[in-house]
């Protein structure tokens, strides 16, 4: 605590670090703890087993963990190719509009995403909004798409746009102008601009974007309940199950165990490599 | 020949631009539709309009019940998310220090963190701890999660904080705390004025963190994802569209204030 003084730094730090030992570290500890108690026990003072993590290789939970990977890669390369128009657009076409639409587009965000979702349940749903028009006003008649896998994917991309717009923004907005007009007093053309210039120096915040969409969607859990009618369960749905109604914490813990495995290592891989003071601090 | 191209994509970016905003609303206007219709289950176009269900909701005392308490905790989630986050984003922008990059992965983590694995762990913790699940470990839930979130949104201000202004001040003989008070919060007051409508809002629509940490209490977010399991009741459109205009009306707001102070500041320095 020497170290304190006249370190205003470690100072303010200090606070947000206390409370994330006690909120952030300590509850994954303790989970890591739970995943090796004996399966159906509610204590973390037995005897350690790995009886858990058996039951999990043996079982059919990989299908879950698969079909929870295969949505938010699917989830986040759709997102990059819808968002970076936009982003693009929000940096270097609309001017004084881009204030406005990037309000505009953050609203979503703090409306929770169950309404959200639910708002397109009922735009989907047979005799819903979409379904209703055409047959009202043209008189087709069509199937619905809700409760397939591609409503799924239309959930969760609809959900996380923001998190891949936002910080894609702010890796569009990176790219020096001077660069870009450079490249093309040098004769590239717009393909050679963005391939060579554009794509690599916003590359940090597209990444960035990438990631946290890729860790929102793994962790997702409404989505494939309320638009998907549980056709598929992500691994966070088995998660529940044994929390709840199978009332087996530990194993539950185990699978969190896992998941926080493959995002942790995803994570910190991606955010070691770059300069988050170069990200954060253009303005 | 390049003009003409570039006003063609130019054109091609605001359409899609603007597709994709219809995208990000399609799902608030269906619900509001869904709110004005007084029959009891929804089918489009709309046979008959009407408010009954709106005030059916309001006058319900467990609405009531659950906005009092999603009000409560994000109020106290503002707080201290402000408090806290403000001195974490001196630490993560302003200041230069022996572990400064460490602890910005630290900061970040949370926020690349699953949010219903954070919820469980939480609840793990309480209960390994001992302590009983109510609007108050909610609460503390969504601190894990909007603190660091809040700090980020601080920390951009920071970064565009030039630190000789303070050093102007403590050289002509300021205290701290006044330059605290004179310099530093009015600069950085924007950024402040974000963090807690992040804050406020983020925690206001929360749903994997109060799903289980909350215990008996229950916020509008969980009551909704109740219901819409449950089957159709047309008072989930009603409390959504509150809830959804509730946070346009207070962002845009917010913004309209921000506009204003900037306005009148400049029209005080020229």
């Amino acid at each position: 605590m020497t170290k304190a003084k006249g370190n205003p730094g470690f100072r303010s730090a200090l606070p947000i670090v206390l409370f994330l030992l006690v909120g952030f570290a300590a509850p994954l500890i303790g989970v890591i703890m739970y995943s090796f108690m004996p399966p159906r026990t509610f204590s973390i003072l037995q005897s350690p087993t790995i009886e858990n993590y058996t039951t999990l290789f043996e079982g059919t939970s990989y299908i879950s963990f698969l079909w929870s990977l295969g949505l938010a890669v699917v989830t986040v390369a759709l997102l990059a190719l819808v968002c970076y128009p936009v982003a693009y657009g929000l940096v270097r076409v609309f001017g004084r509009w881009s204030t406005l639409l990037t309000l505009l587009f953050t609203i979503p965000l703090f409306v929770s995403e169950n309404i959200r979702l639910y708002g397109w349940v009922l735009f989907l749903i047979k005799n819903g909004v979409l379904l209703g028009s055409l047959q009202s006003l043209f008189g087709i008649e069509m199937d619905s798409i809700l409760f397939t896998l591609g409503s799924i994917v239309l959930g969760m991309v609809y959900v996380y746009l923001p998190f891949m717009l936002f910080p894609m923004t702010l890796g569009v907005a990176m790219v020096p102008n001077d660069t870009r007009d450079a490249a093309y007093d040098l004769g590239a053309s717009r393909w050679q601009v963005f391939k060579e210039v554009e794509l690599p120096l916003s590359m940090p915040g597209i990444m960035i974007g990438s990631l946290l969409t890729f860790v929102l969607a793994v962790g997702a859990i409404a989505e494939a309940k309320v638009l998907g009618g549980q056709r598929i369960i992500p691994i966070t749905h088995d998660i529940e199950i044994a929390f709840t109604y199978s009332q087996n914490w530990p194993l539950g813990a185990a699978l969190s165990v896992l998941l926080m495995l493959v995002v942790g290592a995803l994570v910190l891989t991606v955010l070691r490599r770059f300069d988050l003071d170069a990200i954060l601090g253009r303005r | 020949m390049r003009d003409r191209q570039q006003r063609t994509r130019h054109a091609l970016l605001t359409a899609w631009t603007i597709a994709v905003l219809a995208f990000v609303y399609i799902p608030g206007v269906t619900i509001l539709l869904a709110s004005l219709t007084s029959s009891r289950y929804f089918t489009f176009p709309i046979s008959r309009w009407g408010l009954d269900w709106w005030s059916k909701t309001f006058n319900s005392l467990e609405v009531r019940q659950l906005l009092w308490t999603s009000v409560s905790i994000a109020l106290v989630v503002t707080v201290v998310a402000v408090s806290i986050g403000f001195f974490a984003a001196l630490a993560f922008a302003r200041y230069q220090w022996k572990g400064r990059t460490l602890f910005q992965r630290l900061v970040l983590l949370p926020i690349f963190f699953p949010q219903s694995v954070l919820g469980l762990a939480l609840l793990l913790w309480f209960n390994a701890v001992g302590v009983d699940l109510s609007w108050k470990t909610a609460a503390f839930a969504h601190l894990v999660w909007i603190i660091p979130v809040v700090t980020l949104v601080i920390s951009i201000q920071v970064y565009s904080f030039d630190p000789a202004l303070e050093e102007a001040a403590f050289d002509l003989g300021a205290s701290r705390w006044q330059v605290f008070r004179e310099v530093t919060l009015p600069v950085l007051f924007p950024g402040i004025f974000s963090g807690s409508l992040f804050a406020f809002l983020l925690s206001w629509g929360n749903f994997p963190l109060s799903l289980f940490t909350t215990g008996a209490d229950s916020t509008v977010p969980e009551y909704l994802y109740a219901k819409m399991v449950a089957g159709y009741t047309p008072g989930v459109p009603v409390l959504g569209t509150v809830s959804t205009f509730g946070a346009a009306l207070l962002l845009l707001g917010g913004y309209a204030l921000i506009l204003f102070i900037r306005r009148r500041r400049e029209a005080a320095d020229g």
